[in-house]
């Protein structure tokens, strides 16, 4: 297997609605990446991307093809991948897989979406449509209710009580917010920098208990990553960023879950997976942008990954153990919930935050000194799929 | 090979207030809602059987916001019921004010009724849930 390199990296600013579409997003993105990394449109082999609600958003399926065209990609075999909020992680899997074989050596992945301009009625709707829609749809189940119920669960199997753990996940969107405040292309760049609990905990409810402020914004934007084998990375760039584990994994409706639930059995083994490939730990993990979709989904991943013990990692958030400068820098970026979750690119938006860092380019405020080793951690549905990216210096 | 148990006729029996569930002859092990092979060991040899539709409530929200076309249902509570039977199966709390939904709710036993989902546009037809209510 050959070792595969990021070797440039794109993102449009992540925002409520935009006035672009979808092809236009993801080629604005794919050619700073294309650029980035010193290439062409015609040296692109094959072009993935992660789209999920394209045909709701603005009644265009096969996004690929005309995004490839529109780039000047012509007539490379391109895909669309579809993991709901994981859709771009597996994007960038496969490239990775297909760059690793030597089959591609050059391959563009990333993913767009349009989900704010959807607006919440039909935007929620739609991503109901990521839980079960025989079994769990009839009940009225939105994305906020599947984490307000794993929130009731994870207070209750920890022995928390609610109020404090409440408080806890509060603190997890002022770290969310004052990262992506900094961040230039954060949908709440500017924002939120002085939100407190009390504000967090006084917003308006969505789906008890969990308030606006425990819940990402829905998201329009594109990302984007050229991979390149080993060989081809050394002649485009002196900062190569080596993509050296991956994993990812599937699980069923939420109630059969479990067995697991509130953990999500699906991350464990996806990151399990992704560890034991690159042969590292979690303590060598310098940052992390994982899954924030909403405040408690941070803890319940942030424990998943092996970072915190479980129950323990709210405490970890008010010791600052989860801030940058701590044990483990999670979400520099202002994660889904400040950076945004344009649910179709949101991995790739991961991996350029990621790359973006190892290589010590991001704002001073929020740069993770020394960085060397990063995750990505992006979950599709309610724990249906999930993918785990580790990425190192090459340098 | 063909399901024991499909959608359509579990959703049919819901509607009587039959919860249905396939029993494993390989490990006993009930699985509910039904799918192709048992959830414990995989096998497809399975039967039919009628489950209590009795449990007690895992986990719970009240949704305040709802899904384009059913706004009109908020707020309204969904529940997670571990079952007697053992597995979990989602639905809501009924002959309950949702505003009050509390952590006191973990642990109380429900028994079980039905409602049905008439269907949008995009649910390919109608489907039924179960509709808890609390017991005593």
């Amino acid at each position: 297997m050959k070792k595969v390199a990021v070797v440039g990296v794109g993102e449009t600013n992540f925002s409520g609605p935009q006035d672009k579409t979808e092809v236009e997003l993801f080629a604005e993105a794919a050619m700073e990446a294309i650029t980035e990394s010193n290439l062409k449109p015609e040296d692109i082999k094959a072009l993935f991307i992660g789209n999920v609600l394209g045909d709701f958003s603005e009644g265009q399926g096969m996004v690929q093809a005309f995004a490839a065209e529109n780039i000047g990609c012509h007539h490379v075999p391109a895909n669309k991948y579809e993991g709901a909020c994981a859709s771009a992680s597996m994007a960038i899997r496969d490239a990775f897989i297909w760059v690793a074989s030597g089959f591609y050596d050059i391959v563009l992945a990333g993913g767009v979406e349009r989900a704010a301009t959807m607006g919440t009625g039909l935007a929620t709707r739609t991503f109901a449509m990521f839980s079960d829609a025989r079994y769990e749809y009839p009940s009225g189940i939105t994305f906020p209710a599947v984490f307000a119920m794993l929130t009731h669960l994870y207070a209750d199997t920890y022995g928390i009580p609610l109020e404090k753990l409440r408080e806890q996940m509060a603190k997890v969107s002022i770290q969310s917010y004052r990262h992506g405040s900094v961040n230039p292309r954060a949908q709440f760049f500017g924002k939120n920098a002085d939100m407190t609990v009390e504000k967090v905990l006084g917003s308006f409810m969505v789906s008890s208990p969990l308030t606006l402020h425990d819940c990402c914004p829905f998201s329009d934007g594109a990302a984007a990553v050229v991979l390149a084998s080993e060989e081809v990375a050394k002649k485009l760039t002196g900062k190569p960023v080596y993509i050296t584990g991956v994993g990812q994994s599937s699980s069923g409706p939420l109630c059969n879950q479990s067995d697991y639930l509130p953990r999500i059995r699906a991350r464990e083994i996806s990151s399990r997976r992704a560890y034991d490939m690159a042969g590292v730990t979690p303590q060598d993990i310098d940052l992390c942008e994982l899954h924030d979709c909403f405040s408690i989904a941070s803890l319940i991943a942030a424990e998943s990954l092996g970072f915190f013990e479980f129950g323990k990692a709210g405490e970890a958030w008010e010791k600052g153990e989860a801030d940058i400068g701590g044990r483990v820098a999670i979400n520099p970026s202002g994660g889904l919930k400040s950076k945004g979750h344009p649910i179709g690119a949101t991995g790739a938006g991961q991996v350029y935050e990621v790359t973006r860092q190892l290589r010590g380019e991001v704002e001073p405020e929020r740069q993770v000194e020394g960085a060397r080793t990063g995750l990505t951690d992006t979950l599709g549905g309610d724990g249906g799929t999930l993918v785990n990216i580790i990425l190192q210096r090459g340098w | 090979m063909e399901h024991k148990l499909i959608f359509k006729d579990y959703s049919e029996a819901l509607k009587q207030n039959k919860l249905l569930g396939l029993k494993c002859r390989a490990c006993g092990a009930i699985t509910t809602p039904p799918k192709m092979v048992c959830r414990q060991c995989a096998s497809p040899d399975m039967d039919i059987i009628e489950l209590k539709g009795s449990g007690k409530i895992r986990t719970f929200t009240t949704v305040y916001v709802a899904s384009e076309g059913r706004e009109d249902e908020v707020p309204y509570t969904i529940v997670m019921v571990e079952l007697d039977d053992g597995p979990w199966i989602m639905g809501n709390l009924g002959d309950f004010d949702p505003a009050q939904a509390s952590m006191e709710l973990v642990g109380k036993k429900v028994k079980m009724g039905h409602k049905v989902f008439p269907g949008d546009k995009y649910s390919a037809g109608e489907g039924a849930r179960p509709l808890f209510s609390l017991v005593n």
